[in-house]
């Protein structure tokens, strides 16, 4: 196996021997040139050094904490059922998502479990998330690489996603909906219905951006063959999510761990690309949003009756001990490590959010890239900024 | 000289691949394992010793064929000073006292030492995962760095060097990450006061207070 440290050392040391060869050879200077905070193509607030040798980087370090919010910190003076409206914030784009591991950990400590109709409704609203976040990316994308049209399409058909999870919990983009032992609430009237058809939607969206982008000559050449990042090194990063399955590793968590979740109860596919490189991170995404309207039309065809929430005392306790649950969120995988010393709030919670270890291979995937590249490849990286702060 | 695990060991399921994971790590680590807890149907903790932290690292990614890298991260046994006012709903909030209770409660796999680090990796390919921990010296606040094993531990490292103060040896850059350079303390102590708190007490019972007519809530309560 590689020892990729090392390899990053070298670069660092390559990259101050190009800035020496270029003062001898042609007598000019590396440019060192930021990208963000603050900057159209970057979501947010992450900031990129890089440096540059006329057209191609031979260094580059993202400078993440423009927005660090201390939650692990925060969760420590929070009791358990107040910690959700914390997590919704960390990728706000898919807020149910990262309520349900944390409550999922909390369960395992206290040894109960939703009852299963609110697993189906919890396993619908995960899968809403994941349309709702990964569709945007998939307009966005578009707006990266110039093209302006996806990004109108995109935000039309999440509408339709967000108006369906604003009627069962009430908020578009930070439910705070999920509870130890079940849900909030039921279904409003309706619901299922109005959801099979935002699912046809969905499809069709998924069908425009097919043609739209993927089948586009400009799009395949800009992406084709540019950031491969191998499974071995991917594996090393911890990268996950999508970002994983493009480099050919076949690892889905809601596949290959057992929750009490919905999963099991449905037919799907787990998307793998052997290629590895930003067309493939993009295209994964796509069939991954297929897939789970494909998920969420099986889970309201089958949906059980009976109560959303199981039988929990009014003020909750979690006995002592220490859980790990991460599931497999829109950006990747999103665990919590919850201690619990037997109080009204956790001891300590470790977040491990997918964005930050996908960020963190960004000095070793934009080696020797040329500068257009970088845009796209961070593009199909597809982080938030919460998710990689906290 | 890497002798992977055998297939056999590997393909038991749930709790016995577990157990075959500890014995892999204790026959390459012997005393150095110091302690392990496998909690049925769930997880595995191993707890090694600081010295033999790097090297566990390598024996799970070699033999063990953890090759994901999950997370790193650390962890503070000391009971906080500051207290919480929501802890109990029923009783005031406590005094807010500044003396350390130098009283350590470890957890899963045991502990000596107040700070511990402790990581996760997982074997794709057998679909399970491995909590370590490992104690940190009190004197040195140190162990080995872990970017030379698994080169996603890098940020991870660096993040819980500013969070606790805890170093790592060999690492290339334990800059902040998030934090100004120049900030003094280590936020995710738990000596370290939150000032929202300090300023502003919770108010406690006023965010609990009982349903008017609900009398219901005894049963759950133990």
């Amino acid at each position: 196996m590689t020892d990729i440290a090392d390899r990053q050392k070298l670069s660092y040391i390559a990259a101050q021997a190009a800035d020496a060869r270029l003062n001898v050879e042609l007598e000019t200077e590396g440019m060192t040139l930021n990208i963000g905070p603050q900057h159209p193509a970057t979501h947010g607030t992450l900031r990129i050094i890089v440096r540059l040798d006329g057209e191609q980087v031979i260094w580059a370090e993202p400078s993440a904490g423009y927005m660090h919010r201390g939650y692990e910190k925060l969760t420590e003076v929070r009791t358990f059922p107040q910690v959700t409206a914390l997590v919704n914030r960390i990728d706000w784009l898919g807020s149910f998502a990262n309520e349900v591991p944390f409550i999922l950990a909390a369960e395992k400590l206290m040894e109960i479990e939703a009852p299963p109709r609110a697993q189906h409704i919890r396993t619908i609203l995960f899968e809403l998330s994941r349309i709702a976040n990964v569709s945007l990316f998939l307009g966005d994308l578009g707006v990266q690489l110039g093209a302006v049209t996806p990004v109108f399409m995109a935000f039309r058909d999440r509408e339709h996603v967000l108006n369906l999870i604003e009627s069962v919990t009430g908020g578009r983009f930070h439910p705070n909906f999920d509870r130890i032992g079940g849900l909030k609430d039921d279904l409003p009237a309706g619901f299922i219905t109005e959801c099979k058809q935002v699912m046809k939607k969905l499809r069709n969206f998924c069908d425009e951006m097919e043609d739209l982008l993927f089948g586009n000559e400009i799009f395949q050449s800009r992406l084709r063959g540019i950031g491969v990042i191998p499974a071995e090194v991917a594996k090393q990063y911890g990268l996950s999510g999508a970002n994983l399955r493009a480099s050919g590793v076949d690892w889905d968590l809601r596949r290959d761990q057992s929750l009490p979740l919905a999963y099991d109860k449905v037919e799907w596919k787990v998307w793998t690309h052997p290629d590895g490189d930003s067309f493939a991170r993009c295209w994964i995404r796509l069939q991954e949003t297929r897939e789970a309207t494909k998920i969420v039309d099986q889970l309201l065809d089958t949906m059980p009756a009976g109560p959303v929430m199981a039988k929990v005392p009014r003020i909750i306790k979690v006995p002592e001990g220490e859980a790990w649950v991460s599931t497999e969120n829109p950006l990747g995988e999103m665990g919590y490590y919850v201690v619990s010393k037997g109080d009204l709030g956790p001891f300590r919670v470790k977040i491990r959010s997918a964005s930050f270890n996908n960020v963190s291979i960004v000095p070793w995937v934009l080696r020797g890239v040329y500068v257009p590249d970088v845009i796209s490849i961070l593009a199909s990286l597809y982080f938030i900024l919460g998710d990689i702060d906290r | 000289m890497v002798v992977p695990l055998s297939d056999d060991t590997l393909a038991l399921p749930g709790d016995a691949l577990r157990e075959g994971v500890v014995s892999a790590l204790r026959e390459a680590l012997g005393a150095q394992l110091l302690d392990s807890l496998i909690k049925p149907n769930d997880d595995v903790w191993v707890r090694v010793s600081a010295e033999a932290w790097q090297q566990a690292g390598r024996v799970l990614r070699d033999t063990v064929g953890c090759d994901y890298f999950c997370f790193l991260s650390g962890l503070d046994w000391l009971p906080s000073p500051f207290g919480k006012g929501e802890d109990d709903p029923t009783a005031p909030a406590p005094e807010r006292s500044t003396e350390i209770v130098p009283k350590i409660e470890p957890g899963y796999a045991g502990g000596s030492t107040r700070f511990q680090v402790f990581a996760r990796v997982t074997n794709l390919a057998k679909h399970f995962g491995v909590t370590i921990k490992a104690d940190v010296p009190d004197d040195s606040f140190a162990v080995d760095s872990w970017v030379s094993v698994y080169a996603g531990a890098n940020w991870h490292e660096r993040e819980c060097h500013e969070m606790f103060g805890i170093g790592f040896a060999g690492h290339p850059d334990l800059r902040n990450m998030y934090l100004p350079t120049d900030f003094e303390g280590h936020p995710l102590r738990k000596d370290f006061p939150l000032l929202a708190r300090m300023v502003k007490p919770w108010p406690g019972i006023a965010d609990v207070e009982p349903l008017p007519g609900g009398d219901d809530d005894g049963e759950g309560e133990a």
